[in-house]
């Protein structure tokens, strides 16, 4: 029953989809419900996987730890408060079709079979299965160009990018002669590191995996798929697939490319450090928010790169520790941007935003709270996870990088600060209240005070990412 | 009991405080937001004033330190102390800030509750930062502290607030994080967070220039020491009254507490090495600085640049690393957070009547407001540097423990003495004497009881501490001397 909570989220997601089609419009609601209800049960199937120890099964292609569980149960998590917050949104858009729910559960159980990946084809199949959730969501509201148009885009990239990390998976294959994890770990031990074809591949590998990232480089869909995608789409792609990001490095790098960690650190110093500047100073230049917390999401995947690149259990950890934090602040800002629509009206200009503070302090507030945190500044649990990471590249003894990437958050720190002037030193020019469910206020305003970094959730959750990849590599 | 837990309650009452008065809501209830954190400042107040009684002054210890587990998977803990180093600035800003909750009784119109509850709320955060003995601890308050000034200075300031306090923000940001960077690197060598444990820590000499050069850039921005003062003016001309007195009385000495708790003990080789380098930053800061001054035709920058020299008395006093001098800089820390403050207040009285805080737009105010300009006039007096106030106390010290090291150090010094009174005199004599200068001028109403009760108060402070300073300095005469000796032994 390992593979338990994938099974059964599938099954749901499959009934969902049937159930749906004799349904009539005004009963649609329900398909909502059985979506939470879908997710409640998951996580209960997912507790009872939860053994301490790492365990194999289907001929070594899918494992169950303490990483598997947390990505899923985070997965659950952010995936219940996604559905909350786009329900309205997707209403009052007339596109509240049962398909996003069904195309949200898919997407789930792709970051879950990465999550529980232990062989290079459970990988990729997760990531498939994701990746093309991911398209068919993103082109969800058809008659939308610009929608339509990031999805082509997406599309195309990503199949590009899916291609690479094959590519790259088979020269792996060709020179350790095994896709299972473990397998080539192993066989990486005997060959030498410098190896023509290992190189070969790891390159294809990282730059596979970097553009699904959306590290520099190969950034270049991320601003328009952020920016085209509904908004309620938005929030899915901005938080989810973070997890999966985190799941095929952790699964591929450190489970099986660790003893290659002298190559791909240099690699991923390089996506890392143009990923936080490029990112950084680009959304600088933004004036659409969904594009500016684009770039923004650019500079957070290079300060997550940072733990990893460290090649140390303390950055994987610290990693783990930042996509977590990151996709909390991701969903938190995107579900403000949501809260601050309604029907026609898209509030995705930087300008929606002024005078938030006299509309509902309150709101102004938490997105105070959530601009800080994505900033780095404390006591914001954003803090804690640039501290940790910088903690670790510091512990290898990366001091420069470390100095440079400090510096570069001050610069990131003033488009965030941009937002607060606008909330709280602008005139409002819009005055009409704030309008939205009571299940939306108080799951947003949960998440936005879940970043309060004084809370003791915080060393909690640090504990919980260091034990996660204790049995990782 | 309650000693046990003296300093947290110092850090958590006014921030509970904060947040209740921001619950009091929108300006329908301002008056009931002003009584709240009114009573939330006295009672800090008198909370911190235990800590000054019971204080004991026969040792360099940390007292009423209390240790909490926090983050334990980093070992990061809730550890809070006080020493004779930090113990006054604690109650300097307990004090500061009921003197500015009542300058501000009036004045603040808008968003009243949010204005007080911002205050309160840096309160804490600034207690916390003077007492924590947590790297972390210190850092997240340090920081955290940015954030209510920034709105402070954004939501209440002047014409030109969003510039000056995005440019305040990113200025101070950029020193910090060079800080960060220096503590986690402590960490990373001593395996915990623990300040005290760092000063027994033994770094090589280029680890100790490093660390210091970061820790610079924190502290410097902050003092601020020449040249990275360029926020300092840009602020406090831009910010509410009650924002330039917090950041001059307050703020500013966060910076220097800094060098005195971590660049010294922490880094004294590095300290002896750049000493000159110090030494010849405040002197910059005390000779030019208080040119500039002169110059100055706004009455509130005036004061800002006029803060920036006193600063450099303060770091100069730091880097001749005698008992004297480093003696001499927190007298003046203490000296100048009253004084400051009370020349920003009298200036935000005149600003409240005549909306200008030009010196043109003034002369002869001491013909219509008598009270308010002998008031205005013993400031100023104490600013300058005048036996009898405040002032002296520190400069005299200070001059004092530069002469042992390098007369020269001191000629310069002592200056400021010549250049203090030329720029704050002729201030006064511009503003308060002479005859009536113009209609709005003849039209003044001298201070009300309110203003006068808060023109006392630092009345009162500054005279007594130049009268009679033994109070302020037997209490740190043990931690200074134990610092004295932590900076004299070297780690190498």
């Amino acid at each position: 029953m390992l593979a338990g909570p994938e099974i059964f989220v599938f099954s749901m997601a499959c009934a969902i989809l049937v159930i749906d089609l004799f349904l009539p419009a005004r009963w649609r609601a329900l398909c909502y419900w059985l979506a939470q209800l879908t997710l409640i049960g998951a996580a209960l199937l997912t507790f009872k996987t939860m053994t301490g120890a790492s365990v194999l099964t289907f001929n070594h292609m899918f494992v169950a730890d303490n990483l598997s569980v947390l990505l899923k149960l985070a997965g659950y998590v952010l995936t219940v408060f996604v559905f909350v917050y786009s329900r309205d949104y997707l209403q009052e858009r007339g596109i509240f079709r049962s398909e996003y729910f069904v195309l949200g559960l898919l997407g789930l159980v792709g970051t879950m079979v990465m999550a529980s990946a232990s062989h290079f084809l459970t990988l990729y199949l997760g990531l498939e299965l994701m990746s093309l959730s991911l398209y068919a969501m993103i082109a969800f509201q058809r008659d939308s160009v610009v929608a339509t148009e990031a999805a082509m885009k997406y599309f195309v990239l990503g199949a590009i990018a899916s291609g690479m990390l094959l590519y790259g998976m088979s020269m792996l294959y060709g020179a350790t002669g095994s896709l299972e994890i473990a397998a080539v770990a192993r066989a990486l031990t005997k060959i030498s590191p410098n190896d023509v074809i290992l190189i070969f591949g790891l390159v294809f590998v990282i730059a596979g995996t970097a553009f699904k990232l959306g590290a520099v480089p190969f950034h270049m869909w991320v601003p328009d798929v952020y920016h085209g995608a509904p908004t309620a789409v938005t929030l899915y792609v901005g938080s989810v697939p973070k997890l999966a990001s985190f799941a095929l490095i952790a699964r591929l790098l450190v489970g099986g490319l660790e003893p290659l960690a002298g190559s791909w650190q240099t690699m991923l110093m390089i996506l890392a450090v143009l990923s936080i500047a490029i990112g950084n100073i680009i959304a600088i230049a933004q004036d659409n928010i969904k594009r500016m917390l684009a770039y923004s999401s650019i500079s957070h995947m290079g300060f997550f790169l940072l733990g990893i690149l460290s090649a140390s259990p303390n950055g994987y950890s610290a990693s783990l520790f930042y996509i977590l934090v990151y996709a909390v602040m991701s969903l938190g800002a995107f579900g403000m941007i949501i809260l601050l629509s309604r029907s026609g009206f898209e509030a995705e200009r930087l300008e929606d935003f002024k005078g938030l503070n006299q509309r509902s302090p309150w709101h102004a507030f938490l997105m105070l709270l959530l601009m800080l945190s994505m900033a780095g500044v404390p006591p914001t649990a954003g803090f804690y996870a640039k501290l940790l990471v910088i903690q670790s590249i510091m512990k290898v003894n990366l001091i420069p990088l470390a100095v440079a990437a400090v510096l570069l958050a001050v610069i990131g720190a003033y488009y965030y600060l941009r937002v607060i002037k606008l909330m709280y030193f602008d005139d409002a020019t819009e005055r009409s209240p704030i309008q939205a469910r009571w299940d939306m206020r108080l799951l947003l305003s949960f998440n936005a005070l879940l970043l309060v970094g004084i809370l003791p959730w915080v060393g909690t959750l640090m504990e919980v990412c260091r034990r996660a990849i204790q049995n990782l590599a | 009991m309650l000693s046990e837990y003296a300093l947290s309650l110092a850090v958590w009452l006014p921030i509970v405080g904060g947040v209740a008065v921001l619950a009091t809501g929108d300006d329908r209830r301002a008056n009931l937001a002003r009584q709240l954190s009114l009573a939330f400042a006295l009672l800090t107040f008198v909370v911190t004033l235990p800590l000054y009684t019971d204080f004991n002054a026969g040792t360099h210890a940390m007292q009423f330190v209390e240790d909490h587990a926090w983050i334990d998977a980093f070992k990061i803990r809730y550890r809070l102390g006080v020493d004779g180093i930090s113990l006054l600035l604690v109650l300097l800003t307990s004090f500061s800030t009921v003197i500015v909750i009542i300058s501000a009784w009036q004045v603040i119109e808008k968003k009243v509750a949010q204005y007080f509850a911002a205050f309160l709320i840096m309160e804490g955060l600034m207690i916390g930062v003077f007492s924590a003995l947590d790297g972390v601890l210190f850092y997240v308050l340090w920081e955290a502290m940015l954030v209510p000034m920034f709105l402070i200075i954004g939501l209440w300031g002047g014409p030109n607030r969003v510039y000056a306090t995005i440019k305040f923000f990113l200025y101070t940001f950029l020193g910090s994080v060079m800080m960060l960077v220096a503590i986690i690197y402590l960490y990373n060598r001593s395996g915990s967070f623990d300040i005290l444990a760092w000063h027994d820590l033994k770094l090589g000499l280029s680890a100790q220039t490093l660390l210091f050069l970061a820790f610079f850039a924190a502290f410097a921005v902050k003092v601020p020491m020449w040249p990275v003062h360029t926020w300092l003016p840009d602020a406090h001309v831009e910010a509410p009254t009650g924002g330039s007195v917090i950041l001059a009385a307050i703020m500013l000495k966060m910076g220097a507490y800094g060098f005195l708790r971590f660049s010294l003990p922490i880094l004294p080789d590095a300290s002896h090495h750049l000493a000159w380098f110090m030494i010849a930053l405040s002197l910059i800061a005390v000779v030019y600085i208080g040119f500039v001054a002169l110059v100055q035709e706004d009455m509130k920058k005036l004061i800002a640049y006029s803060s920036i020299a006193h600063m450099g008395f303060v770091t100069l006093g730091f880097f001749i690393f005698n008992a004297q001098g480093i003696e001499g800089g927190i007298a003046q820390m203490l000296s100048h957070g009253f004084i400051s403050g009370a020349m920003f207040l009298c200036v935000g009285v005149l600003y409240d009547r005549l909306h200008s805080r030009m010196i043109k737009d003034y002369g002869g105010v001491a013909n219509r407001m008598p009270v308010f300009a002998s008031f205005m006039m013993l400031f100023a007096m104490a600013n300058a540097g005048l036996p009898g106030t405040s002032g002296f106390v520190g400069e005299f010290l200070v001059i004092l423990g530069a002469f042992q090291v390098n007369i020269w150090y001191a000629v310069a010094a002592a200056t400021t003495l010549v250049f203090g009174a030329a720029y704050t005199l002729w201030m006064i004599k511009r503003v308060l004497f002479g005859e009536v200068a113009n209609s709005h001028v003849a039209e003044l109403k001298d201070s009300t009881p309110r203003e006068n009760l808060f023109l006392v108060l630092l009345a009162a402070m500054v005279l007594l501490m130049g009268l009679w300073p033994y109070p302020f300095l037997d209490v740190m005469h043990a931690s200074v001397a134990h610092l004295v000796q932590q900076i004299a032994v070297s780690k190498l």
